[in-house]
């Protein structure tokens, strides 16, 4: 036969009506945790939110330049298990609140005592059946409201298939940090998680995050800052190669309350960490930072939201990653100013270090203000180390690995800044040196 | 102590010919200044003999103490014991400028095969040599250089000789920016590093800085070449009349 099947592209309306059906199609097999109450509810309206709006596909405006394909998969690809043993893990020199995931499932006799001063925690797998009002109105609810005005599906699957994580409400100044410590055994686990974070008015808790959790994995953390309120979270995400990872942390601040985020990762096939922040009530601060070190097959995807709703607001955003051997680095991160928003003082910045030319870095660094007295600047560059600060150092007798690495280190220092411990700050310090000492040119 | 040997240089991006042949034997113990017009090669010969990318020495030797110099790295030079004090500091966003002092300090023992400093004397000698020089503790914890000063970035520079103890000093139009009186605290400090196993290079446009550190031995340097030598009287004629008399003289 001769006769051709013509292609033609198909029409947008097509295509939704295709991603639609093909969405359908996969929450029908989904393997739903099983659960009851409050949390059953929520999974069914997280899942018609999903259907709504279907699976992440390349061609969408904030996928661009990362392929969702591999976090939408519907079997995930294994990855090997990464032992750490040339350095001490991260935090192990903090006197912390230890709880314990093992491949995405917690472990208590791992973990210290859920009873702690001025905290309440409670285990998402046990709580559907428990009437726990400060958690259950916040569950999918962050999610919910993040999709506006950028659907983020992914969010909505994970509330869907969550089947552990931790509802934490800080009621005082908690006096340890509260150290999440994600572990893997096994090569194949495909894991979601999903913490409730709530920290009461005038509250202050730190939360630590390290580990990969997963082969492939989904964590969502939905935090809730009341008035003058303040949480502080330092992440790690572990140095497994081949685990694919999308995490979204999406938190809600009251009146005066404080938000400082950090977030190292290095290593990881594809990882993307979407943050959605809102700044609700006045005089609220959110600073998001994060580090990334990419080697080789490498594609890290920052993806940032911060809306100011009220006036007199402060915001910052300070990505620095450094990439080599074809490692890709993407930032997409906007700041929104509502119209209420007046005084706000909005800051974003992001840079990549490319150590040679087969290194990527892509960025879109957006803002959209509707109020009339504000103070936004946000800027983006790529560049290389500096030949003339590389001279200066050897002139004085450092070696040239020696001064590459602390231009590297004085390149990534900015977005270190943004951790308020010092000792926090140098857990991390330690594992970036770490890495510069493995991956030299 | 330095020995320069008909060095010939150009730059490796393009064909042109910097330095055409200078010779030139520092001793130890001795001041040497070299004056000459702009772009007669000055700050070539600088970067050249502390390892700078960029440039190609086609013929010539340079040794120090006897030893090769351009056969080895930046680094290797420095530990080797010599010193460029640069025209134009670096500014290092992120580096402390302790920090950077003592990684430097640190290599240099290292490369030599010394134990490193502890941290009690190194604070100890960086605090007494940095109040010599009227450096306040607020430039110490600054990144290096940022937001220094003209004259404050040229004392970090005499900071960083003062605590590296280089034996062979080359300063390059350290004078350039400066006040006088932040000009006489930077003599002061070259003066104070000034003994019989130490040797300098001053690289200079004006006779001013040759008022404070006195020179044994004067040169001027015209069109990459050392044109004429004498003692510090040469830098005072320079000073009354330009450059223009000795270059005709010399080509007369």
């Amino acid at each position: 036969m001769n006769t051709a099947v013509q292609s033609r592209p198909l029409t947008r309306a097509a295509r939704r009506e295709a991603r639609l059906q093909a969405t359908a199609e996969r929450v029908a097999r989904l393997p739903l945790p099983e659960s009851a109450g409050w949390l059953a509810r929520a999974r069914e309206a997280a899942l018609d939110r999903l259907s709504a709006m279907g699976l992440p596909e390349r061609r969408d405006e904030y996928w661009r330049f990362t392929d969702p394909a591999p976090l939408v998969a519907e079997a995930a690809a294994p990855a090997d298990v990464f032992q750490i043993t040339d350095e001490p893990l991260v935090f192990s020199g903090i006197d912390r609140l230890k709880l314990v995931f093992v491949d995405g499932v917690f472990d208590p006799a791992a973990s210290d005592d859920l009873a702690a001063e001025g905290l309440e925690i409670c285990r998402l797998a046990e709580a559907g059946q428990t009437d726990i009002h400060w958690a259950q109105d916040l569950y999918g609810t962050l999610e919910a409201r993040g999709h506006q005005p950028v659907p983020r599906p992914l969010g909505a699957l994970n509330s869907a298939m969550a089947s552990d994580g931790l509802l934490i409400r800080a009621t005082g100044k908690v006096s340890r940090p509260v150290s999440l410590i994600y572990s893997r055994k096994d090569p194949d686990a495909d894991t979601s998680l999903h913490h409730v974070i709530r920290v009461e008015p005038g509250a202050e808790m730190t939360l630590l995050e390290n580990g990969p959790v997963a082969a492939r994995y989904s964590v969502v953390t939905e935090a809730s800052i009341g008035a003058g309120g303040t949480l502080h979270h330092v992440r790690a995400q572990g140095r497994d190669h081949g685990r694919s990872g999308i995490t979204h942390f999406y938190a809600q601040l009251a009146e005066e309350a404080v938000l400082k985020s950090f977030t190292l990762s290095a290593n990881g096939r594809v990882l993307r960490n979407e943050a959605v922040i809102w700044l609700d009530g006045k005089g609220g601060s959110a600073h998001v930072a994060g580090a990334a070190m990419g080697d080789g097959a490498f594609h890290h995807d920052d993806t940032v939201f911060v809306t100011h709703g009220a006036p007199g607001c402060e915001s910052r955003q300070v990505f620095k990653k450094v990439l080599r051997n074809g490692a890709v680095g993407v930032f997409q991160g906007k700041i929104l100013v509502e119209q209420p928003a007046q005084l706000t003082d909005g800051y974003q910045i992001s840079q990549s270090l490319l150590m040679d030319e087969r290194s990527q870095f892509l960025a879109k660094p957006e803002l959209e203000i509707y109020a009339d007295d504000v103070k936004c600047s946000h800027g983006s560059t790529s560049g290389e180390i500096d030949d003339d600060q590389l001279f200066y150092l050897r002139a004085r007798g450092v070696t040239e690995a020696e001064a590459t690495n602390l231009l590297v280190l004085a390149f990534l220092s900015e977005a270190l800044e943004e951790i308020s411990r010092e000792d926090l700050a140098e857990e991390i310090r330690v594992r970036l040196e770490g890495w510069l000492g493995r991956h030299r040119r | 102590m330095l020995e320069i040997k008909d060095l010939h240089v150009k730059l490796e991006e393009e064909d042109k010919a910097i330095l055409k042949g200078v010779s030139l034997t520092v001793e130890a113990g001795k001041v040497h200044a070299i004056m000459g017009p702009n772009g007669s090669g000055k700050s070539t010969l600088s970067y050249v003999l502390s390892g700078r990318d960029g440039y190609e020495v086609t013929e010539g030797k340079a040794l120090l103490e006897g030893k090769d110099l351009l056969e080895m790295e930046p680094e290797e030079r420095a530990a080797a014991g010599l010193f460029l004090a640069f025209q134009y500091p670096v500014e290092i966003p992120g580096v402390g400028n302790m920090t950077f002092l003592r990684t430097a300090v640190n290599a240099q023992r290292k490369a030599r095969g010394e134990e490193e400093m502890s941290s009690g004397e190194f604070l100890k000698a960086v605090r007494a040599k940095a109040k010599e020089l009227k450096i306040d503790a607020d430039m110490l914890k600054r990144p290096v250089n940022v937001g220094f000063s003209g004259g404050e970035k040229k004392r970090n520079e005499i900071l960083q000789m003062a605590i590296l103890e280089p034996r062979m000093c080359i300063l390059d139009e350290t004078d350039s920016g400066l006040d006088v009186d932040a000009m006489k605290l930077v003599s002061q400090g070259v003066n104070a590093l000034r003994d019989a196993g130490r040797a300098f290079l001053v690289i200079t446009h004006y006779q001013r800085l040759l008022d404070h550190i006195r020179p044994d031995v004067v040169h001027i340097m015209a069109d990459g070449r050392i044109v004429k030598s004498g003692g510090p009287e040469l830098a005072l004629e320079v000073e009354k009349n330009g450059y223009a008399d000795i270059l005709a003289e010399v080509s007369a």
